[in-house]
């Protein structure tokens, strides 16, 4: 089975997010970049379930040129290939983003590969707008579900179970392959690219395109930070002398 | 600017959520608040009150089962027929998901997780959330009607009162709406506090050491009748479950105390424990970022900190 994983690079914002002084991004001068914990288990189960059923797996991104670092990740844990679009390093509105991805797909079905299953994080970690997986399988007439923490094909294969959370618990679809998944973090524990994965990412395939952004319909203006706590932290103490004020205010709280 | 909304419904009353976006519909300028439910007791959860709210659409579905293309269906055609310059869900993992099908078969932008929106002349000029709540966005939304969520705890909930016109209403589904379906709902089994709904949690982050070494936090915990929790780079060590992590892309809590030890304060993390009544944060570092957003801090070697605090709790509970 031929699988798809689409993910995003983002910074990693450690215990404070500046911002550039236009208010318009983070500032990123002195940050590393991820993917989604979501996207990383998407990764994963694509790699896990070639690994148990054959097949391959592709990991795509859209973003700029410094994006080929997330597809090497990727690729390092994994993944077979990539597919770059290269972006004009501008974040792209949700229904440019899904109708890029759609054009990246339909490109790969006429060279001969239709994925049967395509893994989308359940939202992005910067913007999260909720909707790139639903909006890519209408384009495609596909089933949708979205937030999945568990996955496994059924029935030699057509059929593919997905467990979503629901209240205290969880609610089960069984839909026909191909479809579209969007995953949350917990779907299952993704592995750290070892060194020799490393060096193999290196030599993978990778396809890069540049396709054109169309104007935002959902324009972005500006960014801020939510007002701040204001709160002034009360140093109980250090060490083990603290013990005694921690339990004086736990019992300020009714709780000893 | 006539508003629907979808209502989510349990146990025959409205979701705290949906009141929420129902207090945007009904704060959105000039016209009338409309509502639809789907489902088993729509009808009971519509007559138990919705202020504010003019005619509540109710459509059973036949069969209990929930099927997001069939919700998203049925809005479709409630908006062929009302014409509504706007139409709000919660921003809940249904809200969301729904509304982002709308979107996609109108071919109209989305805005998730809205705090704030105002009608504009093509659209909407909307606030939103990103990166879980520590960053808000001013953006222009374009579209007629207008499609947006809301974010949880933005706005308060509009009281279950008032009497809204309940008119049952029929939609037309095609096969492929009902591909995604709900088949079965299996509850979680396990006891122990539920970590989302806990008056106290106890975490731990990477300066506990190992899975063996959280025991003292489980031990506080106990002492406490509190919900353990941990941060990130503890599930990605394999130490505890992704069930107990906190943050962004983990469960969101919201209890009266979070005691948070070796846990660095990350805005991720934090993103999952803003709702907090009270923050007791125990690190090694009097420089962590965490201090930034405690109530009580305690600076020192969680391994002393904790177990004295154990101590002192047993002896101050002696009789
Ligand atoms: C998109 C995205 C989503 C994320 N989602 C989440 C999420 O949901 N939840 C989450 O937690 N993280 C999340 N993260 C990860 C987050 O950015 C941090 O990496 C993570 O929270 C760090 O965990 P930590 O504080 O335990 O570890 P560290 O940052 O390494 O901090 C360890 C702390 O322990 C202190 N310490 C060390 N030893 C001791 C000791 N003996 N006694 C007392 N203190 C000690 C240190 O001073 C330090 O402050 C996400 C990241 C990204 C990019
Ligand atoms: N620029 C992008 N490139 C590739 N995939 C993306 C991009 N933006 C969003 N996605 C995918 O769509 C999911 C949902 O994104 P969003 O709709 O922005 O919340 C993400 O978790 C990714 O899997």
């Amino acid at each position: 089975m031929d699988i798809l994983v689409a993910v995003k690079r983002v910074p990693v914002t450690g215990g404070r997010i500046v911002l550039t002084d236009d208010e318009r991004a983070i500032d990123t001068r002195h940050l590393g970049f991820t993917i989604s914990p979501h996207e990383e288990c998407a990764a994963e189960e694509a790699v896990r379930l070639v690994e148990a059923h054959g097949g391959s797996s592709t990991v795509l991104t859209l973003g700029p040129p410094e994006a080929e670092e997330q597809l090497r990740d990727a690729l390092a844990v994994g993944v077979d290939r990539a597919i770059h679009l290269l972006s004009d390093g501008e974040e792209w509105d949700p229904q440019a983003t899904a109708a890029a991805i759609v054009a990246a797909i339909e490109a790969e079905r006429a060279a001969g590969t239709d994925y049967q299953l395509i893994l989308f994080g359940n939202e992005s970690a910067d913007a999260a707008n909720f909707q790139a997986g639903a909006r890519v399988a209408r384009a495609l007439g596909r089933p949708f579900v979205s937030g999945v923490k568990a996955l496994a094909l059924e029935d030699g294969g057509t059929l593919v179970r997905l467990e979503q959370e629901a209240g205290s618990g969880r609610d089960v679809y069984r839909v026909p392959l191909p479809a579209v998944v969007s995953v949350k973090e917990g779907l299952n524990l993704p592995r750290y690219p070892s060194v020799p994965g490393r060096l193999r990412a290196k030599r993978k395939p990778l396809d890069t395109s540049t396709p054109t952004r169309p104007a935002p319909r959902l324009a972005m203006r500006s960014l801020s930070l939510p007002p701040g706590s204001g709160k002034q932290a009360r140093v109980l103490g250090r060490g083990a002398d603290a013990a005694g004020e921690v339990v004086a205010v736990l019992a300020e709280l009714g709780l000893v | 600017m006539d508003a629907l909304v979808l209502i989510e419904h349990g146990d025959g009353a409205a979701d705290e959520g949906s009141l929420q976006a129902l207090t945007l519909a009904r704060a959105y300028p000039d016209g009338a608040v409309n509502a639809v439910l789907f489902g088993p007791g729509a009808e009971e959860a519509a007559s138990g009150g919705l202020a504010g709210v003019q005619t509540a659409f109710v459509t059973t579905l036949e069969g209990a089962a929930f099927s997001p293309d069939a919700w998203a269906s049925g809005i479709c055609e409630l908006i062929g027929r009302l014409a509504p310059g706007v139409v709000i869900a919660a921003g809940s993992d249904r809200g969301n998901d729904v509304l982002a099908r709308v979107a996609a078969r109108l071919d109209l932008p989305l805005a998730a997780n809205c705090t704030a929106a105002e009608p504009s002349e093509s659209g909407a000029l909307v606030t939103r959330v990103r990166w879980g709540g520590s960053l808000l966005e001013e953006a222009a939304l374009e579209g007629a009607p207008v499609l947006l969520t809301t974010a949880l705890h933005a706005f308060a909930e509009a009281p279950r009162e008032g009497s809204a016109a309940v008119e049952r209403v029929d939609v037309t589904l095609e096969q492929a709406d009902r591909v995604v379906s709900v088949t079965e709902h299996v509850e979680a089994g396990g006891g122990g506090v539920s970590l989302a709904e806990a008056a106290v949690v106890v975490s731990g982050g990477r300066g506990v050491g190992s899975a063996e070494e959280f025991a003292v936090i489980e031990e506080l915990a106990g002492l406490l009748g509190a919900a353990v929790g941990c941060s990130r780079a503890v599930t990605m060590a394999g130490w505890r479950p992704h069930s107990d992590q906190v943050g962004q892309t983990g469960t969101k809590i919201a209890p009266e105390l979070y005691i948070a030890c070796g846990i660095s304060g990350a805005t991720q993390h934090m993103a999952g424990c803003k709702g907090a009544k009270h923050l007791l944060a125990i690190n090694a570092d009097g420089e962590a970022p965490i201090f930034a957003s405690a109530d009580y801090a305690v600076i020192g070697d969680l391994h002393e900190v904790l177990p004295a605090i154990a101590e002192a709790i047993r002896k101050a509970r002696q009789p």
